[in-house]
């Protein structure tokens, strides 16, 4: 270690010790916001104490700097908290493109070197360029520009197989033989970019909240490849964190649908329409509005249960209102959160804050469930699977087994929706034709708003 | 080198102990925020676009920096939008 570079060293340290600090803090909800500054000065601090290392010229790096501050604020500031998930997916993706460029680059500026360095390298381009593609393709699926829909065709599983096979020989050859390590790693980011929209694109929409956080948790790893490559232990200490964040997020997310991750990634659920489970047969039985208004008008215990459906239809606040008036009117509100409620982790729980909603209302799936008998009126607002019966009774059922939030047990069940159709899973619900659920059709926030009015009228 | 590993393997330990006793209602501004960490790859960049190793060098490390500081710049801040969303409705109540 050179002298001057002693205290640059510490910097990373200190930096380190925020990242870790801050990321504690976020987990709990009172310390959340001050961890994330914290986390935030421990990068500043890094980045300052890299600017200040001798000999780097500054005109290349103040443009990426401007450039890349400047459209990551425009970014955090225009998104609207629906869009969190393709924004999240997004910087996903310029992560894994950051650690495949700086891979690539160091190894343009300091070709060859050891085994490990070699190895490092090419896992930085290799996972980089996965994380970037891959989280392209899931931004272009959670924003509607391609179908959600799983896409599968005959042999994917042979040609993903060689695929990686082909990586890894690459791989091999990179490390064993100088001279054709350029050409092997140029290959291997095409090839790693191919892999990546491969591992995308057979996962179905339903299931984007576990390839996000897997995706994150690939960004965190590429970025740890890319310290080792540099020899800087403030890189693989965040990689290493975020790398294992990530994966906890994923497997949370992945036994709230009771699958396992494999079956995830490879299964390609809700390609096909409904493969098993029984036909559902009976007649739903409609509600209009004012009715529904007399039957929460004498509720005194009233659950909301919201999907993604309420976030597209922007019925929150509408929601909210209608969850006030209720309140004032003597009733018990509040909202419960299946984990996977939404296009990513805990994404329900920010669509309600941003409406005001407090945080105390919002219970998670095990404490909605062991108060559904209390409940007078469940009412379901844009979500399908996550409340649908046949994941509890029906063994033929592709959604057999997945823990849902029981409203069929509360005394009466309100499902708002659109029509008919089935849910993302592409599965019907038997619950829409049980005696206690009531079916009111059309656009949730004029529903809402609706029967609101109702109470207002009064 | 070993102790580069070894800090490795610790750091996926810590980061496993630190993340397992989440409530999920602040699992996404956690991951935007752990996605703002892993930002951190900008300091390789940095190197890589100013230590003058030929300009194709430097125009690999000035796009990694743009696309790390995309990462850590938007990252911190849409987390904070959240946070501040998450905390809004109970400063106002403990206030009145």
């Amino acid at each position: 270690m050179k002298p001057e570079n002693a205290w640059i060293d510490f910097a990373y340290v200190i930096a380190s010790v925020l990242f870790i600090l801050g990321l504690k803090m976020m987990t709990a909800q009172k310390s959340a916001q001050r961890g994330n500054l914290l986390s935030a000065v421990g990068m500043l601090i890094a980045i300052v104490a890299t600017l200040a290392q001798k000999g780097l010229s500054y005109e290349w790096i103040l443009v990426g700097l401007a450039v890349g501050s400047l459209i990551g604020a425009w970014m955090a500031y225009t998104v609207k908290m629906t869009g969190m998930p393709e924004m999240v997916g997004m910087l996903n993706g310029f992560g894994g493109l950051a650690s495949l460029l700086v891979g690539w680059a160091e190894f343009l500026a300091r070709p060859g070197g050891d085994l490990l360095t070699l190895v490092s390298t090419y896992l930085a381009v290799l996972i980089g360029g996965v994380t970037f593609s891959g989280s392209l393709v899931a931004w272009a699926k959670l924003s509607e520009r391609v179908s959600s829909k799983a896409f599968l065709f005959r042999g994917q599983q042979v040609f993903n197989g060689v695929l990686v096979t082909v990586i890894v020989g690459c791989g091999v050859v990179f490390c064993v033989n100088p001279e054709l390590a350029y050409p092997m790693l140029m290959l291997a980011i095409g090839l790693s970019l191919l892999l990546g929209i491969m591992a995308v694109i057979p996962i179905g929409g339903a299931d984007m909240p576990v390839v996000i956080s897997l995706l994150n948790s690939y960004s965190g790893m590429a970025g740890c490849a890319a310290g080792f490559v540099i020899l800087n232990s403030v890189l693989i200490v965040t990689g290493g964190l975020v790398g294992a964040s990530g994966i906890i997020l994923t497997a949370i997310m992945c036994k709230a649908m009771n699958r396992s991750l494999a079956n995830v990634l490879f299964s390609g659920f809700g390609a096909a329409p409904t493969a098993g489970g029984t036909a559902v047969k009976g007649e739903a039985k409609p509600l209009s509005p004012q009715e529904a208004y007399l039957v929460l008008e004498a509720a005194r215990n009233v659950m909301f249960v919201p999907g993604y459906g309420l976030a597209v239809a922007q019925a929150q606040h509408a929601v909210r209102e209608l969850a006030n008036l209720l309140e004032a009117n003597g009733a018990e509100v509040s909202y419960a959160i299946h984990a996977v409620a939404g296009r990513m982790p805990g994404h329900m729980n920010v669509l309600l804050a941003e409406a005001d909603v407090p945080f105390e209302q919002l219970i998670e799936m095990d404490t909605a469930n062991a108060r559904m008998a209390m409940v007078d009126v469940a009412i379901v607002i844009g979500a399908n699977d996550v409340v649908n019966p046949a994941a509890r009774e029906d063994t033929t059922s592709p959604l057999y087994g997945m823990p849902i939030i029981n409203v069929d047990q509360a005394r009466t069940v309100f499902v708002l929706k659109r029509s008919m159709a089935s849910g993302f899973s592409g599965v019907d619900n038997p619950l829409f034709f049980f005696d206690n659920a009531r079916m009111i059709f059309g656009d949730a926030k004029a529903t809402i708003q609706a029967i609101s009015a109702e109470f207002k009228a009064v | 080198m070993i102790l580069l590993i070894f800090t490795f393997v610790l750091a996926i330990f810590l980061g496993f102990e630190l993340i397992s006793k989440v409530p999920s209602q602040l699992h996404t501004p956690l991951m935007s925020g752990s996605n703002a960490i892993s930002g951190i790859t900008v300091v390789g960049a940095l190197i890589a676009a100013g230590e003058g190793h030929g300009t194709m060098t430097a125009i690999l490390g000035t796009v990694a920096v743009a696309a790390a500081m995309i990462n850590v710049v938007g990252g911190y801040l849409v987390t904070d939008r959240m946070l501040k969303m998450f905390k809004g409705k109970q400063t106002p109540k403990a206030k009145a």
